[in-house]
């Protein structure tokens, strides 16, 4: 590969970003192999070339110290890494959180979201325009789901210097979302993750029990709080009987497919290949999913020890921690606590003293919904664009850098340290038959107490919404977030479980419940449902790249529009919704038609 | 001696298409079993001298057990597999692909596309005239090729050519994502500021007409190109010694394009610089 750059050369700064990174470059010729005897010629560059998963880290890196990724900053990046520019372009423009063109080096994101929107978002984005306008020194962009669900409505200031400052104001009004953005350091310290637990502290939480209990930076506590108890009892089990385990737990997989993850697990260990990786996604973008970042922030050495089981049940000797990009707090907690366990031998070469080596390694999305597709998420690591791959082969065969690959959910791995502190049956015995344990429930919206809650799998959709207090004038509740579905208010009897609900024809999806009273206007819900999913669309495939812009025009003409006067347009919905649930690559564009679907069928929007 | 390359031998595999027992060499796809028992489905980003990108799901059937349907194209045919690949199911969400692709990009040289249109009865018209498209201008930024991205359909073809597929250059991507997604060369620069070595590969896969060579550009906007008048000739490069295949294509005396053999063993359908666009002394009558 010959690679061709042009003249544009970094400025100072943007090469120390990169270098800060990489390590200065050994010599001009970096990447390439030279014979003592001919000095002239450099062949190959392919030791640079391994390090393509460094793209994503470097573009961070410019970005995060600028603000903005010059033609410069770029080439440069490339030539360390021995990446075509092109390639890299293309990586680049991919995500929402990087841009190619100068802006300030303050950027205030506002939440515009469901729970945002339906708590004020549209006047708090107005109000804050109006403030910070030209020459502020701070730009205003309205965002998809910053996951701040419980505080809605929501804003994140993201300072580029060295380090990057970040602040977050929830719940924002004006004033407050422009100290953020002018005066990131001045900005008032975000609550604890606890406060978004109604039920911290309460007795028999599995999941949450040491949410708002420990203090999430030190190992010490999380040890006395029953931490590695659950690695213990895995070196004890050995790999084969942890899987054992965690398949008699009847685990299913929380990120929203459900799958087994005992049967996963097993997949993977038996695979030949070699090495096998671990991917731990917690990129988690879904609109009204909030929990895996409550969980990060408020218990995050739980994480890494349930990493370290998967990894040594699996026979994978590295963990990717797949971070979203929105979350500075949560990546503080697990960076810091990722380096407390390596210091202390709980991660590194001989963990515990047990032989097995196993470390983590932390990377940061950008602002992409896709990425939360397992294969999206690989190719996002590995320095390409966040497209979805097309499976089979799949994951488990061949996943991250081509090898055996198991991915799970943060939440999903959390609980596996009471499946094997409690054992298997004690775990199962918990929720219903075919829907084993405790469930984390993400409560926002029209109710007195958001947060994140925990119930046993068979809890009614109306227990949740008693616990966290729905107030009165319910219209509609959204099951699963942007990619599941609305329910009515008489549906409250829906019992919380795969099967329950799935026999109801809605889908649990990764935990939301948001509730909806009158005041909300419904098309304008929808309009924003589809308006996610046009953004977010990867544009790989047809039936989800234009059929998604489709989705959304039809919608704006539906706005003001019922019965006799929609039937054209609703139809032409259907048509098109069927279509991307049949034909898409991925999840994204067999899911985005979901949520119109049922409030056309179930609440009968525009009749 | 001729010594005729075999290839390793492949076992047999047995599934059903369409109700009829079909067998096919293990690895072979469901599209090339189609094709196999002569039956039409529709492809568009398929090609037949790169690895399936099944982008554009104009190929979708149906198998059985499957919760969504499958690309054809890219599907490896299993052993006891059902396929059916003419069901309401697949027609429907091939008239709607076809729909949204029409409605969304110029497909006036798309070949053999509005032949499907009219057998799926897609009507690309149905979103409205507000319906968003790409509408871009032609980018001819230099003497060889012009790029018109209104006819892309992001069928990722040329990135592969000149990617790790075929060239090497790695001078285009794809930019952006969504419905803003583009094909690009680094920092959207004019094509002679990028890595491109106009070997032309990208023409020669692309599906649609968005890449097309200047001579064939000009022609089409003059109203002077016609296929119909055109004849074939396939001959030897005369520039090296690698010996590639060329067709020349002949309109009114006078070369208009040159492309490649896909079947050569030696090119498969590429080229260099030289070998597509260096033809004009053959004309110079002086």
């Amino acid at each position: 590969m010959d690679l061709r750059f042009g003249d544009s050369k970094p400025t100072d700064e943007e090469r120390a970003a990169v270098d800060a990174l990489l390590g200065p470059a050994e010599s001009a010729w970096e990447g390439a192999d030279r014979t003592d005897a001919d000095l002239r010629w450099a062949r190959g560059g392919r030791a640079a070339r391994d390090r393509r998963d460094l793209l994503l880290p470097g573009l961070h890196a410019i970005n995060d110290r600028i603000g903005w990724i010059s033609e410069g900053a770029l080439d440069h990046l490339c030539r360390r890494l021995t990446v075509p520019p092109a390639e890299a372009y293309g990586v680049a423009t991919f995500y929402a959180m990087f841009s190619m063109r100068p802006r300030p080096a303050t950027v205030l994101h506002v939440c515009t979201d469901l729970a945002c929107a339906a708590a004020g978002a549209g006047d708090l984005c107005a109000g804050v325009e109006s403030r910070l306008g030209p020459g502020s020194g701070v730009a205003v962009e309205r965002s998809p789901c910053l996951g701040l669900c419980e505080r809605a409505p929501a804003a994140l200031a993201i300072r580029a210097g060295d380090p990057v400052r970040t602040a977050v104001s929830a719940p924002a009004d004006v004033e407050a979302a422009v100290v953020a953005g002018t005066a990131p350091d001045a900005a008032p310290e975000e609550p604890p993750a606890a406060s978004a637990v109604p039920q911290a502290g309460q007795d028999g939480l599995v999941l949450l029990q040491r949410v708002g209990v420990v203090d999430p930076s030190s190992l010490d506590d999380y040890r006395a709080h029953g931490g590695y108890t659950a690695l213990r009892r895995a070196f004890a089990l050995g790999p084969a009987g942890v899987i054992r385990e965690v398949t008699d737990s009847g685990l299913l997989g929380r990120g929203g497919a459900a799958f087994p993850t005992g049967r996963k697990w097993q997949a993977t260990a038996s695979q030949p290949d070699r090495p096998h990786h671990l991917v731990c996604n917690a990129d988690e973008s879904e609109p009204g999913t909030f929990k895996d970042r409550v969980l990060m922030e408020g218990d995050p050495y739980a994480l890494v020890e349930a990493m370290t089981i998967a990894g040594y049940a699996t026979g994978a000797h590295r963990g990717h921690l797949y971070l979203r990009g929105e979350y500075p707090r949560a990546l503080h907690r697990m960076r810091h606590a990722v380096e407390q366990a390596r210091a202390r031998g709980l991660l590194g070469d001989d963990v515990l003293g047990q032989g097995f080596a196993f470390d983590i390694e932390i990377r940061r999305g950008a602002g992409a919904y896709i990425c939360g597709e397992e294969t999206a998420l690989f190719n996002s690591i590995e320095g390409y664009r966040g497209e979805p791959r097309s499976k089979p082969p799949f994951p488990v065969e061949k996943g991250l850098f081509g090898k055996p690959t198991v991915e799970n959910n943060v939440e999903t791995l959390v609980n596996v340290l009471p499946v094997l502190t409690m054992g298997a049956p004690a775990y199962a015995a918990i929720g219903t038959g075919r829907s084993t344990g405790p469930k984390l429930f993400c409560v926002s919206g029209s109710v007195a107490r958001p947060g994140v809650y925990e119930l046993p799998f068979g809890a009614t959709l109306g227990e949740v919404l008693e616990l966290a207090g729905v107030r009165p004038g319910l219209r509609a509740v959204l099951l699963g977030g942007a990619a599941g579905g609305f329910v009515r208010p008489d549906e409250l009897d829906l019992p919380l479980t795969f099967e329950g609900t799935r026999e109801a024809g809605t889908t649990l999806g990764s935990g939301v419940v948001m509730a909806f009273d009158g005041t909300v206007p419904l098309p304008r819900l929808l309009l924003r449902i589809a308006e996610f999913f046009r953004d977010e669309s990867c544009g790989q495939c047809v039936p989800c790249r234009v059929g998604t812009v489709r989705q959304e025009e039809a919608l704006r003409r539906l706005a003001d529009r019922s019965g006799a006067a929609a039937a054209d347009d609703v139809a032409l919905l259907r048509d098109v919704g069927r279509a991307m649930r049949d034909a898409s690559i991925c999840g994204l564009g067999q899911t985005a038609w979901n949520a119109v679907e049922s409030a056309i069928d179930r609440l009968g929007a525009y009749e | 001696m001729t010594v005729t390359p075999l290839g390793i031998p492949r076992r047999l595999l047995e599934f059903t298409l369409d109700g009829e027992a079909a067998r096919v060499p293990e690895g072979a796809t469901i599209l090339d079993a189609c094709r196999a028992a002569g039956k039409d489905v529709p492809t568009l980003c398929e090609g037949d001298t790169l690895r399936p990108k099944n982008a554009c799901r104009v190929c979708v059937v149906e198998v059985e057990g499957a919760r969504t349907l499958v690309p054809a194209c890219s599907r490896r045919a299993e052993p006891g597999m059902v396929v059916r690949t003419d069901t309401e199911r697949a027609r429907h969400s091939r008239r709607i692909v076809l729909e949204l692709l029409a409605s969304s990009v110029d497909l006036s040289t798309t070949p053999r596309v509005a032949e499907w249109i009219k057998e799926y009865e897609a009507k690309p018209d149905r979103f409205g005239p507000d319906a968003a498209r790409l509408n871009e201008t032609p980018k001819i930024d230099n003497d060889l090729y012009v790029r018109d991205y209104a006819k892309c359909i992001l069928c990722y073809k040329c990135v592969d050519a000149c990617g790790d597929q075929w060239q090497n250059s790695f001078a285009i991507s794809v930019t952006g994502r969504g419905f803003d997604a583009r094909i690009a060369v680094e920092h959207d620069a004019p094509l002679t500021d990028s890595a491109c070595v106009y070997c032309g590969n990208c023409i020669e896969v692309c599906p649609t007409g968005a890449l097309s060579p200047r001579s064939e550009f000009d022609r089409r906007a003059a109203g002077t190109w016609d296929e119909s008048a055109q004849t074939r000739t396939t001959t030897v490069c005369a520039y090296c010694g690698v010996g590639c295949g060329l067709t020349l294509h002949v309109q009114d005396n006078e070369i208009v394009k040159v492309t490649s053999p896909h079947d050569n063993p030696v090119t498969h359908g590429n080229l260099c610089i030289k070998g597509r666009f260096g033809y004009q002394h053959v004309q110079n009558r002086g």
